[in-house]
């Protein structure tokens, strides 16, 4: 899974100067190679709603990220290709490692559900 | 017979030595896991070491090792299935992607080992673990040996080769040799790793000896190795080149006492000239075609100190000009320190103060003992010797092994009666 970071200062993220159209180009990109399973572009920080429960099972429901983030994820793909190498190629064409912005690559745990 | 025991043994040794690195690559190829790979290739060297004083040492060692570690291997595969579905989907891509023929025991082995030191050196494993991994993998150390070559715990030591080993599984970094067009991206990854084992050897971060020469001569063979996989990388000379021409100086770099003699004063007689000679050819490869790399530069100012007859008579503006280039290649403080200290050779110490000066400021220089000492050299050559007094100081403060720390009370004590 690549996950797509952005800096945050005073609350606001940092624009890396990628246009929309960088993004679609990317998304063509990674569909066009077949590489492509899932992945979704988030909505911006002010619709962020956090949930936390407590030992005693009661829900603490806030407003935003908590309140040290320094990075905000704005989006992720999941790509399905053969190893590290390949993954991290694919992370540095996006968009999202340009400038101020970077890209967590994170193999997704893969559950034996025949075990 | 015992004598015949004895011979077995030590052909056993020599064959350990020479095929683990390989076996274990191969296993790494074909099962793409390196605990399965450590695991079996042990078991397989148990048996060999149970059947081979009996039936005799076989025509082709390596492929008995490879043929009975492979069986260890789906033996243990069967018992675990969650451990052979994983490896079984690594194992298809990796034969997806790599179109290499699987290994023939019947066969010469192919070499692996190439692809292993890219892995143990994959830019996403901490450098500190490179060369550790690299130690345990290709030079065939065990985890207390890996240990005491990075001066750690074995406690941690194994946690880190674990934690490791683990990533190379679980983030599927693969096993492969880089394209052409990587290559040169990653190769210096496996040189700094190599170079980290030597220089662990040549001059120990710490402790009681100032040199380590098994470790110096174990990041040679591997650097032997890499020249034999890699023949037209030119910074692979350049850093087998570099390693030889300093290790050249080993048996003149300490006194009978073990104390640390500087290059101004050793017995250039007692250097290796036949390493020297191999270690000059190998630099000619490194600077001849493209743009030198930085090994090969750091071979070249080594060649030079090698080809002197003495300091006086060193060929100063050519060193000069090299750190000038390699300052263009690597433009760390480290390496401007160096130049500042050829500069003082070539213009006099005030000249080399005076850039020795400029650094002052520099954090990556914080805390590292060569810089004041270099400084206090500079003050002392100046006549300031309170002044040189201050700066062997602060350099004692700083220093890790105890040879460099007799030298500089030794050079404390001359400048404070002076």
């Amino acid at each position: 899974m690549l996950l797509f970071m952005s800096p945050m200062v005073d609350g606001e993220v940092v624009d890396n100067g990628c246009s929309f159209e960088d993004w679609i180009r990317y998304d063509r990109e990674m569909k066009d190679a077949g590489v492509w399973v899932s992945g979704h572009p988030l909505q911006d920080l002010t619709t962020c709603t956090t949930v936390q429960v407590g030992p005693d099972g009661e829900r603490t429901i806030t407003d935003g990220p908590f309140a040290e983030t320094r990075e905000l994820l704005g989006g992720y793909d999941v790509i399905d290709v053969p190893d590290l190498d390949a993954a991290l190629d694919w992370a540095a064409r996006s968009p999202g490692a340009i400038g101020t912005g970077s890209v967590q690559v994170r193999p997704i745990f893969e559950i034996d559900v025949q075990a | 017979m015992p004598g015949e025991e004895a011979a077995v043994g030590s052909s056993v040794e020599a064959v350990f030595r020479e095929e683990r690195g390989r076996l274990l690559a191969s296993l790494v190829r074909r099962f793409g896991d390196l605990d399965l790979a450590e695991e079996v290739a042990s078991e397989a060297i148990e048996a060999a070491l149970t059947h081979w004083p009996t039936d005799g040492v076989p025509s082709r060692p390596g492929a008995w090792l490879l043929t009975t570690a492979r069986r260890r291997a789906v033996d243990r595969l069967r018992r675990d299935r969650v451990l052979a579905t994983r490896l079984a989907v690594l194992r298809a891509e990796a034969e997806r992607a790599d179109h290499a023929p699987p290994a023939d025991a019947d066969r010469d082995l192919p070499d692996d080992r190439l692809a292993l030191f890219f892995t143990c050196a994959h830019p996403a494993l901490a450098a500190a673990d490179r060369g550790a991994l690299t130690l345990r993998f290709l030079a065939g150390l065990t985890t207390v040996e890996v240990a005491r070559a990075f001066l750690v715990p074995p406690a941690t030591m194994a946690q880190r080769l674990v934690r490791a080993k683990r990533k190379i599984r679980d983030a599927r970094i693969p096993f492969r040799v880089p394209g052409p067009d990587e290559l040169p991206g990653r190769l210096p990854t496996v040189l700094q790793a190599v170079y980290s084992v030597f220089t662990e050897g040549y001059a120990a971060s710490s402790g009681p000896d100032l040199q380590r020469i098994d470790l110096a001569e174990e990041a040679i063979r591997l650097g032997r190795i890499l020249r034999r996989l890699l023949p037209a990388e030119r910074e692979v000379a350049g850093l087998l080149g570099l390693m030889l021409l300093v290790h050249a100086r080993r048996d003149a770099r300490t006194g009978p006492d073990g104390a640390m003699v500087l290059l101004d004063d050793q017995d250039r007689g007692r250097w290796d000239r036949q390493m020297i000679e191999e270690g000059r050819g190998l630099v000619v490869v490194a600077l001849t075609g493209r743009a030198p790399g930085p090994y090969g530069v750091q071979a070249a100012i080594a060649a030079l100190h090698d080809e002197a007859a003495d300091v006086a008579s060193t060929d100063w503006p050519q060193v000069v000009a090299l750190y000038d280039v390699l300052f263009g290649l690597v433009p760390s403080p480290i390496v401007a320190l160096n130049r500042a200290a050829a500069v003082a050779m070539r213009d006099g110490p005030a000249a080399g103060l005076a850039l020795l000066d400029e650094l002052a400021d520099e954090p990556r220089l914080r805390g590292h003992h060569p810089y004041p000492a270099a400084r206090a050299e500079l003050l002392r050559r100046l006549g300031r010797y309170d002044e040189a007094a201050a700066a062997y100081r602060s350099a004692l403060t700083l220093v890790g092994t105890e040879p460099e720390r007799a030298y500089l009370l030794r050079q404390l004590k001359a400048v404070t009666t002076e």
